[in-house]
Parts: structure tokens; sequence; C-alpha cells
């Protein structure tokens, strides 16, 4: 029975991998640029989150969704004046860019007084619930977490599959040129992949808030999410998803059966397993520059 | 007969669906210019990463020399003697036109890691030699006053030539030029051809090309082989290739076609 | 403005390329020669820092400014070489036998972090270095019987077959012979065939390849000197910090050596100096700046890393050729007086296209 628990624990918690997973792949798949800010942007969103609630007094389902808006501005901004200027210039120094934006977020978040340095419970209603299934007792706040993951996805997924919008992504993704030259308005474009990305991420620390509790570590979470982007396959987005499952799922089971300290290193190897088994992880595409 | 230096036997090449290369045979004499030709798709390049190690080929076989290629690894094709240039340049961007072609000489190189690390004697005198070949190549194509240029800034005429000194670096007994006139001007387009027909009777060196400017391709080849959607069409003189009627047909169409576009003389005249 | 009129092959492959240089590395070495007379404790101390990161920004700036392969774990080389460093000389080895072990170690970690590196590139790439760093992190920490765990481990002073460098002055000339010696090796490797085929990779791998360069065996050469070079970097390290726990080899130390690496100027040895410079001095200014912000901003604790992500940020949007760069242009614009145009370093936007096949 226990296993059961802890695999469902494994799940929910793989579950955030992978939504912040998305938010790089969604990014990725655009832009070919990697951001390493997803787990940052997550931590800022559940700090949106609890600002509206703790210090503006709004409702949980007020505060969500303007957690959300704001986040998306935060996402659209950072593109904007960070991402978009250089354009053009070799993805190591996008990286390292969004290296900067980690360290200005964490910096700018313990620097706010008495909130940042601390550890904050993160008053969402249903946060006490609980169910008993058969003798695995399940806390709502994981069911919430597979629920939510399982409606963003499909949403996502007839986004780019049916959208306009979701095409042209593709299209400026593969070719920005030529996709200028389509008349992709490729900038805005990316402004909203940004945005877009930023608000999955909110909804990942949203989500993880009344689980972890909110602080300022929370963005290095966002590390094994990499792990998870990898073995789903760079570029595919149910992959990610798929990713984070196998990479929460393997996490618990380690920390349940395996000596102290395997668990933080879980994620790691088994990224490591598929780095040399499948290099283009379980859904990803075959890198070749054709000459 | 003199020997062939490479031979395609039945060569071909699939990648999922598409059969990019059909059957392929050829032979390659020592010494000639030896040219593919046949309009875009027809599978040309894909036959020089055939050669060139990049692809394997999922029937038939590349003899060189008389040895199998199947398992030669892309990076010692060159230590064969076969040196190519690419249709899109593939230079080093970042690093002076002299660093290019010094790094064209690595197949020759004598010196191990320590001794680089330590800088003896010998390697210095092993990187004096490697500039003294590079500057002969320098000489042979008039590359003189871009030596430290960054190729980042060069002009795609230049581009292109470093591009073939690069290749000539390697000193190879085989030359895979892949389109050496386009995106030339007609003068650029008459140098290359000197500089090809200096290639092979200067130099020696046996010339593979893939063209498609028909003056160069007649003024320099000794033989044609015409491809369309990988297969081929017509292998003789450039003369016999270019008078064959299916190579006619792969690149004008057939008279059907031309004809379409006659005027219909049953049409009313103008006044 | 300087025209060299060239004569002699040696002059393209000598290291001083004119007077010039002779005379201010000269004057450099005079000075860090005589820097233990010249400068106050603090600032000796600080500068054997510089010249330890130095050390290791060379391995780094070897492997992704020269050879285009991003390790984003590159902590964890300085890690094996810190610790190998320590438990050799508790063991009583002699520190030139123990230096070239931990070299040696870090070297074999290297080839085996710099295995994927022959499967995978770019990002992939990344997340292998990166989780290699964690997994080596997590390794230090739980082999206690070795490495005493996340308690740490004292670092005796360095023995030189029986003389005990303990002062600081000694381990300052220790630090400075190996930094001049690994410096040269670096530059030595660079004006070679090896180093231009590290340049080969970076720029077109399958040009390097058509020109029969082995990519496997260079990639993996590259990791495993740039390892040694953290290795012996972290060897020092451990020596002058006298006490070192896993947790000073974490994912943050990778990112400063990134950092450090980036902000120098991707590309050039110059640049490994620069950046070590930089990344010793910046908590210098900052706490010097503190006095002068009012107390919210001065003492909240946040304030270092806002800073080090600004000045990032501002130097991958305004000035990508990092510190180095920055000062050739303005070099440039001195010897150009008053010719300097201002797009001269100016490099072509290239639009991303995709390498994807599908």
């Amino acid at each position: 029975m226990q296993e059961l628990q802890v695999i469902f624990s494994g799940v929910a918690q793989g579950c955030i991998y992978g939504l912040i997973a998305l938010g790089f792949v969604l990014i990725y798949k655009a832009t070919e640029t990697v951001s390493f800010a997803q787990g940052e942007l997550m931590m800022l969103g559940a700090f949106c989150g609890l600002g509206a609630m703790q210090w503006l007094g709004w409702p949980y389902w007020l505060a969500v969704p303007s957690a959300l808006l704001a986040m998306g501005l935060v996402g659209w901004l950072t593109e904007r004046v960070a991402i978009r200027p250089i354009l053009g210039q070799p993805a190591f120094s996008v990286v390292m860019l969004t290296f900067g934006i980690v360290y200005v977020a964490r910096g700018l978040v313990t620097m706010i007084p008495n909130v940042g340095t601390e550890t904050h419970a993160f008053p969402a209603p249903y946060k006490d619930v609980s169910f008993d299934m058969g003798g695995v007792v399940i806390g709502a706040t994981q069911l919430v977490v597979v629920a939510a993951t399982a409606g963003l996805c499909l949403l996502l997924y007839f986004t780019f599959r049916y959208s306009r919008v979701g095409i042209a992504m593709q299209a400026s993704s593969q070719n920005q040129l030529a996709a200028y030259y389509m008349g992709i308005p490729v900038k805005r474009l990316n402004g909203l992949v940004w945005a877009l990305a930023a608000m999955v991420a909110t909804v990942a620390g949203l989500l993880l808030a009344p689980i972890t509790f909110v602080h300022a570590n929370m963005g290095f979470i966002g590390l094994k999410a990499f792990p998870a982007a990898v073995v789903g396959g760079f570029s595919s987005l149910p992959g990610a998803i798929v990713g984070g499952l196998i990479i929460g799922v393997v996490e618990a089971m380690a920390g349940f059966w395996l000596p102290e300290g395997f668990k933080d290193i879980a994620a790691y190897i088994v990224v490591l397993l598929m780095l040399v088994l499948k290099p283009n992880g379980l859904f990803g595409e075959n890198l070749r520059k054709k000459v | 007969m003199s020997d062939a230096l490479l031979s395609a036997h039945n060569l071909s090449v699939r990648f999922g669906g598409v059969l990019a290369v059909n059957n392929v045979s050829f032979d390659v004499q020592r010494g000639e210019v030896f040219t593919l030709i046949g309009p875009n798709g027809a599978g040309k390049t894909t036959v020089f990463n055939l050669i060139s190690g990049i692809y394997t080929p999922t029937a038939g076989h590349i003899t060189y020399n008389g040895q199998h290629m199947a398992n030669v690894p892309p990076h010692a094709v060159a230590g064969l003697g076969i040196a190519r240039t690419f249709q899109n340049i593939e230079l080093f961007e970042h690093a002076t036109v002299l660093q290019n072609l010094l790094i064209g000489r690595h197949t020759h190189r004598q010196t191990g890691l320590w001794q680089e690390m330590f800088f003896t004697p010998q390697t210095r005198a092993a990187e004096i030699a490697a500039r003294e070949k590079v500057e002969h190549v320098i000489d042979f194509l008039d590359l003189q006053h871009h030596r430290d240029s960054m190729v980042a800034g060069l002009p795609y005429g230049v581009r292109k030539v470093v591009e073939m000194a690069r290749a000539l670096c390697t000193e190879p007994q085989l030359l895979l030029l892949d389109e050496p006139s386009s995106g030339l001007n007609v003068e650029e387009t008459d140098d290359m051809a000197f500089w090809i027909a200096d290639i092979k009777n200067v130099l020696g060196i046996t010339v593979l090309m893939v063209e498609h400017d028909m003056s160069l391709v007649s003024k320099v080849s000794d033989r044609v082989l015409a491809m369309s959607q990988g297969e081929v069409l017509a292998m003789g003189t450039p003369a016999e290739v270019q008078s064959h009627p299916g190579v006619i047909e792969a690149y004008l169409g057939t008279i059907d076609d031309v004809s379409s576009l006659r005027r219909d003389s049953t049409k009313e005249q103008r006044p | 403005m300087r025209f060299i009129f060239k004569t002699d092959y040696d002059q393209d492959i000598r290291l001083a390329k004119h007077g010039g240089h002779v005379f201010w590395y000269g004057l450099l070495m005079v000075f860090l020669l005589t820097a233990p007379w010249l400068i106050e404790e603090y600032w000796l101390a600080q500068l054997t820092f510089v010249m330890i990161y130095s050390i290791v920004g060379l391995g780094l700036m070897l492997l992704a400014g020269f050879t285009g392969l991003f390790s984003i774990g590159h902590a964890a080389f300085l890690g094996v070489g810190a610790y190998t460093e320590a438990v050799l000389s508790a063991q009583g080895w002699p520190f030139p036998l123990s230096l070239a072990m931990s070299a040696g170690l870090s070297a074999a970690v290297g080839a085996i972090v710099g295995l994927p590196a022959l499967r995978v590139k770019g990002i992939y790439l990344g997340i292998a270095t990166l989780s290699f760093g964690f997994i080596v992190e997590e390794g230090l920490a739980r082999w206690e019987s070795v490495t005493g765990g996340n308690a740490g481990k004292h670092v005796k002073a360095i023995n030189l077959f029986g003389y005990e460098a303990s002062s600081n002055e000694a381990f300052y000339w220790i630090c400075l012979v190996v930094t001049v010696v690994c410096t040269l090796a670096v530059l030595n490797l660079l004006r070679s065939a090896t180093g231009r085929a590290f340049v080969a990779i970076r720029d077109s791998e399958i040009s390097a390849q058509s020109m029969g360069i082995h990519l496997a065996r260079y990639k993996t050469l590259s990791f495993m000197i740039s390892a040694a070079l953290a290795g012996i970097g972290g060897a020092l390290y451990a020596h002058k910090l006298q006490f070192i726990s896993p947790d000073q080899f974490n994912f943050l130390q990778s990112i400063d050596l990134l950092l450090m690496v980036v902000i120098g100027g991707l590309g050039s040895i110059h640049g490994a100096f620069l950046g070590a410079l930089f990344l010793i001095t910046m908590p210098q200014l900052i706490s010097l700046g503190k006095d002068y912000l009012p107390d919210a901003i001065g003492q909240a604790p946040g304030l270092q890393a806002v800073v080090y992500g600004l000045v990032l940020i501002g130097f991958v949007m305004f000035e990508p050729m990092g510190l180095y760069g920055r000062w050739l242009k303005i070099r440039t614009w001195f010897q150009l007086f008053p010719f300097y145009r201002k797009g001269m370093f100016k490099r072509q936007k290239s639009f991303q296209k995709s390498d994807r096949l599908k």
C-alpha cells in the first residue's frame, strides 16, 4: 500500500517537473533558445499568488488568475527587454542571459525585507483535504496537481495543433528568416511564447506551493525539470510531461527503496542513462545538420 | 586502361521512404576531371556525402584505390587522400584564413599532445613546415592579401576559394568539389576553370565535381555523369551527355511540354 | 597604429608578436614577482585567489570558448582536485606528486564526463555535464570515509619535499609558478595542431571531420585537459581555504565559473584572467558601494546576486565579447584616433535556422 502512495506522490511531483519542463520546451520549440529561468519564474509565480492572498487579501479564485496575468506580463517583458535585443547571438549567450535572470530574480526576492528570506505557508483552500482510497491516503493538493496538469496539456495541445498561432510558432522555430518573409510577426510571437511559458511556470508554482511552502529556493526544483525535458525529448511537448512523470516516479521510488542520497541524484542518473541509450529522448527528433 | 581511383558499384541510399540514390555506378579514372550534373534534388551531393562517409549506403559499395570504403569513418577519409568542399560553405568562421588552411594540414601532423604543450623545437619545425605547404596553396590560389582576415568578414567569392584552398592543403589524391562556381560571377568562374585545370595538370590531382554551369563543365571536364532523381541518366564526354535525349528531357522537359508554350496558330492575330 | 611587417614565419608562431607585447607582459611579470613586497597581505591573498580562479578559467575557456563544449557542472572537477589534494597531503604526499594526482584524477573524471559529448551536442551536453556535477557533488558528500562528508575536511599546508610552505608569500609564489606554467601550456596548445583542431570542432564539426579530425578523441581530450586544469586549481583552492566541504563545489559555483568565462570574454585567454579578476573584485566593489546605498538595499542578502545577474545580463546584451572585447575596442579607438568607426567590431547577425532535420 505504501508503495502506491509513494508512487502517487512521485506522479504529483513529476507533474510539477513536467510543467516546468513544458515551459522550457515551449520556449525551445518556438525560439530554439534554452531558458534556465523557468524555475525562478515558478518561484515568482508562487510568491505572486501568496502576495495576492496574504497582503492584498484576495480570495484564492481571484489570486490565481491575477498571478497568472502578472507573470504572463513578466514573461512578455523579459522577452521584450532582455531576449529580443540579443536575437542573432549564439545560443550559449542566451543561456547565460537566462542565468543572469535567475540571479536577478533570486536576489530581488531575497531582498524584500522579511518576506524573501523566510518560508511561508500557502493558504490554498484545498490544502488540508485528503482522500482515503482503500488505505492509500492521497492529499487533495496532489490530486489537484495531476488534474490541473492534464487539463493544461489538453488546452495547449489543441492550441498548437489547430490554431494559427500554434502553427506560426512552429514555423518560426524552424526557420526564423523564412517566417519573417512569410509575414509571421516573429518578434511578437516570441513575446507570446515567453508569456505563455511564464504562465505555465506560474501554474506549477501555485500547484506546488501548498506542498512545499513558498520560499526563495523553490527555483532549484526547476533544475530537475531539465532532466525531465531531456528524457522526453527536448522538442516534444508531450515528451516534457512524460519525462517529468518518469523523473518524479523514479525519484520517489529511489527515496523509498534506495539508501540515503540517491533520491537527490536519481533524476540525473536517469538523464545520463537516457543520453547514452537514446540521445534524442523518448519523443525527440534526430538532430543532424544537412550539408 | 588505367585503373580507376574511385568506383561506385550499385550505390543506393534510402532515407525513410525516399530513395535518394538508386543503383548508381561510375568510375573515376586517375588524373581526370569527372563531373556530376543533374537538376536539383538529383542526389549529387548525396553521392558526395556517401563518399565522405557522412552517410552509409543502404546498398552497393564504394572502392577507393582498390579498397572498400565500407567501414571507413568520416574522419579517416581525409587520411586516405580524399578532400572535399561543401555546397554551403563550411569554413571555420571565427578563425583566420591562415588558420583554416593550417587545419587542412591536420592529417599530416607529426607532433603529439605533450610535444605541443611544451612547444618543443620539433613542434616549431613542424609548424613552419606546415606553414610552407600552406603558402604554396595560397600562392596557387592568390589568397595572399586575405591571409590574416577573419573568414566571417570575407565576401562569398573569396570564401569559396578559401574552401577549395583548405581542401588542397590536405594534399589529396582525389578532390571532391561541390558546386565550385555557384554564386560566383563570370570572372570568378573563369578563374575557377583555370584553377581546376591547373589542379589536374600541375598538381596531378583527380577531381570529382558537381556542377550546374555547363560552360564550366564543357571547358574543364573529361567525362560527365548525368543524374536525375537519384538515378544515372547518361555517362560520357561532355558533348555526348549534353546531346543525350534523356538529359535534355530532364533539364528542359519533353517536346510536348515545350509545344504548349508555342502560340496557337489558329487563334486570332493582332491587326 | 602598429603595422607589423612580417618577414619570417616565426613571427606568426611566436607568442609575443611584437615589442609592445614583450614590454607590457614583461612589466606584468615584474609586478607579479615583486608583489609580496609591494602590496598588503590582504590584497596579496586576493591576487592569489585571482590566479587560482584563472587556472580554472583557462580550463573552462579551453572547453567552452575554444572547443565549443559547454560544461555547466565544472565545479565538479574543482571539487575532485580539491579533495584529492586534501586527502593526499593529509597522507604526507609531497606537493608536486599530489598536484599531479589531482590533475590526473580530475582528467580521468573529465574523460568520463566527456563521454556524452561524443554523442550529443549543445544543450544536451550542458544537461549531461550539469547532471555529472550534481552526482559528483553528492558523491563527495556521501563518501564519508575518504572525504569527511558534509562535515568538511581540513587541509594541511603545502609540503614541498619536506619544506612546509605555510606563509602567504610562499603560497603566492607557488601559485604564480603553477599559473605561469599552465598558461604557457594552454597558449602552446592553441598555437599548434591540437588547438586548431579544437577551434575546428567549435566552428564546424562536419568540416572538421572532413579535414581528418577525430571528433571523439579531440572532444575527450578537451574535456580531460580542461578538467585537469580545474583539478590543479582545485588543489590550490583547497590549500588556500584550508577547509573544504562539498557544498563549495555545487551548482552555484559552476555557474560562477561560467559567469567568469563569459564576462571575461569567450574565446580568448585574456578573458579567463579578466573574468577571474572580475569574480574576485566584484564582491569587494559591492562591499564598498554598500555604504552609499540605503540600508534596505545595501544590507539585503540578495544584493550580490542581483548585481551579478545584472552585470551578466548587461554584458550579454551590450558587450558579448566580454571584458576583453571591450578592452580591444578601447585600444583600437586609441590606436585609430580619430578614425575609429562605430561598427568596426560588429558581427553579422545570424538568424536562427534550425539545425533539426524535420
